[in-house]
């Protein structure tokens, strides 16, 4: 078997030298969905024609999202003479001057450069790991991406990539299941469950059939944590997928992803089909007795469907609607057969934590959340972007330290983590250790990864009518509670919003919110009075203000323009 | 370049038996199956529909049990050009709704509708993922973020006089 690898380990060096050879200028560009969203294929288009009408031999190519989000397009320029700076916020002009400048006459710019790669700095270019931003993130699940070119499945054998597979496919399957449990590692996409336990339960299944399910459906509006690690390095995460087969007993592989991340999804299939091509999917594989094929489905529109029954009842070809648990996917799923359903990020992590150990993995983060968590930072902050830390990082380090504070001046007022089934913490907790019981106990959740930052021009009422807004909306309207009660806390926050609301509201919307919450058969309808609940806790003088004043300082700001949100409400 | 009117009334009713043949006759393949339509045909007609239901023995009444369930799927031919609207937390904290209300004016529809002309359709999305691009619009699935109501309007406008 590794023999079998061994040819294609020895090109993946090869191609990997050259990549880093520079005996040519060499450019990266990030162009993930974001960075395209930014303009980077422009500027793609604007090197090769500067490049071309030079007549300047250089190599291009297009990379994945280095996290820098905030500073797209992001370009990284090496040259012969080993510099190699990044440059951010990069438009067609700028790529005609660095053209001119740093690659025709070796003048680094130092005033367009975002850093210099790696410890050194350059020319008086401060050194990447040395930003803010870098030099506190612990990049494991994201230590290929922007770095590598997601297309070359070579570039991520070079770096270790598959190393981990080969390795499993060596061991006994319950070994493997005791290296993850000893990890710590806990399911990403919000629950938190033991991943180790999960596999265990469907390992002690007995069934002909077992599957395995990456959950890709990344609904949580402010998250993309998931899309950058597939547009960025969709090896890792099919390398975790095949590791948690082979452990479960599983030949059938699924990728449930959304729609919505069409890039996602084509540089997947790329992934898959490089994979068959080189014997890491298929029978026998590697010369084993493991046989795999992996799929990819996409979803179609539907935030419950990131709930495993319902995702589950989406493949069945049904309506997306959650079923009771028991039984457990892990011991009748799909087709009634025993599934495991792993979060992106829980699968990005499985190739590290079996080739470095167990130990390695557990001695970053907390106690009971041990590892790394990757993050998507975004709204009122001056580096939005994405980023991966150690479990147990205080808020303030995210937001000041990595984030680099507030923009335009202003407050901070509160970070909302864990999408529409969380909660909004105020200033006063910045201090907070995020892991997922600290999350828990100040009225939030971990969730899969958003973490959006509001500021003093932010008002909370809205931000609650705002959530009740979508989470009424993606309801399956199976539960009651969850259905009716939804419709009618997202009333009430309107009302309130409005200045029509009564001075009895707050505590009806407290009733009601504990109401759907014990009633609601998902944790769809179990966590979304969360950013009720929260606000009320945190914020109430602002419902107070919207009740007894008709009006808020920050609504008048927040509402401008909305002439017409009441008729959307009403239809 | 011009777009395909590919949405047109004769198109929609063109069979979707290519799309068909792709998919093995069970119930998994009925929303892939949803989703091959869509992207050949611009909308579920009831045709369409029709045709599922003999290929996979599902009732017509069981499929749009399932079709209308999923945010994704139209039913009504759209515009040729589909403007989608980014209502994620992060573009919402960031002015999407200005944006919204802007694109709205501008066109003169509501979120869900379609021009009388059938040029432009505006959509509202739950999130894209780029967040820390927002406000984004996806116009013809081209994604452009850091938007104002004022680039979106030049977007549109580029488009109208195409």
């Amino acid at each position: 078997m590794i023999n079998n690898f061994e040819k294609i380990w020895k090109k993946a060096q090869l191609e990997w030298k050259a990549f880093n050879s520079l005996k040519r200028p060499r450019i990266l560009i990030g162009s993930a969905t974001c960075g395209r969203a930014a303009g980077a294929l422009k500027v793609l288009a604007a090197f090769n024609k500067e490049l071309r009408s030079r007549s300047i031999d250089a190599d291009i190519y297009e990379v994945g999202c280095f996290g820098t989000c905030y500073a797209e397009p992001v370009v990284e320029i090496g040259l012969p003479d080993g510099r190699r700076v990044m440059y951010g916020n990069v438009d067609e002009k700028m790529a005609v001057e660095l053209v001119k400048d740093f690659i025709g006459k070796g003048n680094a710019k130092p005033n367009l450069a975002l850093a210099a790669c790696g410890d050194i700095s350059i020319d008086g270019i401060p050194a990447l790991n040395d930003l803010t931003m870098i030099r506190q993130q612990t990049r494991i699940v994201l230590r290929n991406a922007g770095i590598i070119d997601p297309t070359n499945v070579y570039h991520y054998i070079a770096r270790e990539g598959y190393s981990s597979f080969l390795k499993a496919l060596q061991m006994a399957p319950e070994e493997i299941i005791e290296v993850v449990k000893r990890s710590g590692l806990r399911g990403r996409g919000g629950a938190g469950f033991p991943t180790g336990k999960k596999w265990e339960f469907a390992r002690g299944t007995r069934s002909a059939i077992k599957y395995v399910i990456c959950n890709a459906d990344e609904g949580d509006p402010g998250a993309f944590m998931d899309r950058a690690v597939l547009e960025s390095d969709p090896h890792l995460v099919l390398e975790g997928l095949a590791i948690a087969a082979y452990a479960v007993g599983a030949e059938h592989g699924i990728v449930y992803i959304r729609a919505e991340y069409p890039l996602a999804i084509e540089r997947l299939q790329r992934a898959i089909g490089q994979m068959k091509e080189l014997g890491l999917i298929g029978k026998n594989i590697l010369g084993s007795a493991f046989n795999l094929d992996i799929v990819i489905k996409e979803g179609a529109g539907a935030f419950v469907c990131g709930e495993e029954t319902a995702l589950i009842a989406s493949i069945e070809g049904r309506r997306g609607m959650p079923r009771p648990r028991p039984p457990f996917p892990a011991n009748s799923g799909l087709h009634g057969k025993p599934t495991v359903i792993n979060n992106v990020e829980t699968l990005a992590n499985v190739p590290g934590i079996l080739n470095k150990g167990a130990e390695w993995f557990a001695k970053y983060g907390t106690e009971n959340s041990r590892g790394t968590k990757t993050f998507a930072l975004a709204g009122k902050i001056r580096h939005t972007g994405l980023i991966e830390v150690p479990m147990g990082i205080t808020i303030e380090k995210i937001v000041y330290d990595i984030g680099g504070g507030i923009p335009n001046d202003k407050k901070f007022k509160a970070v909302q983590t864990g999408g529409p089934s969380g909660g909004c913490l105020p200033a006063e907790l910045i201090g907070l250790k995020v892991d997922y019981e600290e999350l828990t106990k100040a009225g939030s959740i971990m969730g899969s990864g958003g973490m959006i930052v509001m500021d003093e021009d932010s008002c909370m009422v809205d931000i609650a009518r705002y959530f009740l807004e979508f989470t009424h909306g993606e309801s399956c309207g199976k539960c009651a509670p969850c259905r009716v009660g939804s419709q009618h806390l997202f009333r009430m926050l309107t009302e309130i919003a409005e200045g029509k609301a009564s001075s009895e509201y707050p505590d009806k919307l407290e009733k009601l919110s504990r109401t759907i919450a014990s009633g609601s058969l998902c944790a769809l309808g179990q966590t979304l009075p969360n950013p009720v609940l929260s606000i009320l806790r945190y914020f109430r003088n602002e419902f107070e203000e919207h009740i007894n004043k008709k009006k808020c300082p920050y609504c008048l700001k927040s509402m401008l323009g909305r002439k017409r949100h009441t008729d959307r409400v009403r239809s | 370049m011009k777009n395909k009117k590919k949405s047109s009334p004769k198109v929609a009713k063109r069979s979707i038996d290519a799309v068909l043949k792709k998919y093995r006759r069970d119930r998994d393949s009925l929303i892939p199956i949803l989703q091959g339509t869509q992207r050949k045909n611009g909308y579920i007609s009831k045709e369409a529909v029709n045709e599922i239901s003999d290929y996979l023995d599902i009732s017509e009444n069981e499929i749009y049990g399932v079709a209308t369930f999923y945010t994704q799927f139209r039913f009504q031919r759209p515009g040729d050009h589909i403007i989608k609207l980014c209502q994620g937390t992060a573009c919402h904290v960031r002015g999407g709704k200005l944006i919204e209300d802007e694109v709205a004016r501008y066109l003169g529809i509501n979120t869900g509708e379609t021009t009388p002309d059938y040029r432009f359709s505006l959509e509202g999305v739950a999130c894209f993922g780029s967040c820390a691009l927002s406000p984004v619009v996806v116009v013809d699935d081209k994604v452009y973020g850091r938007m104002t109501p004022q680039k979106v309007k030049e977007i549109l406008e580029k488009i109208k006089k195409d």
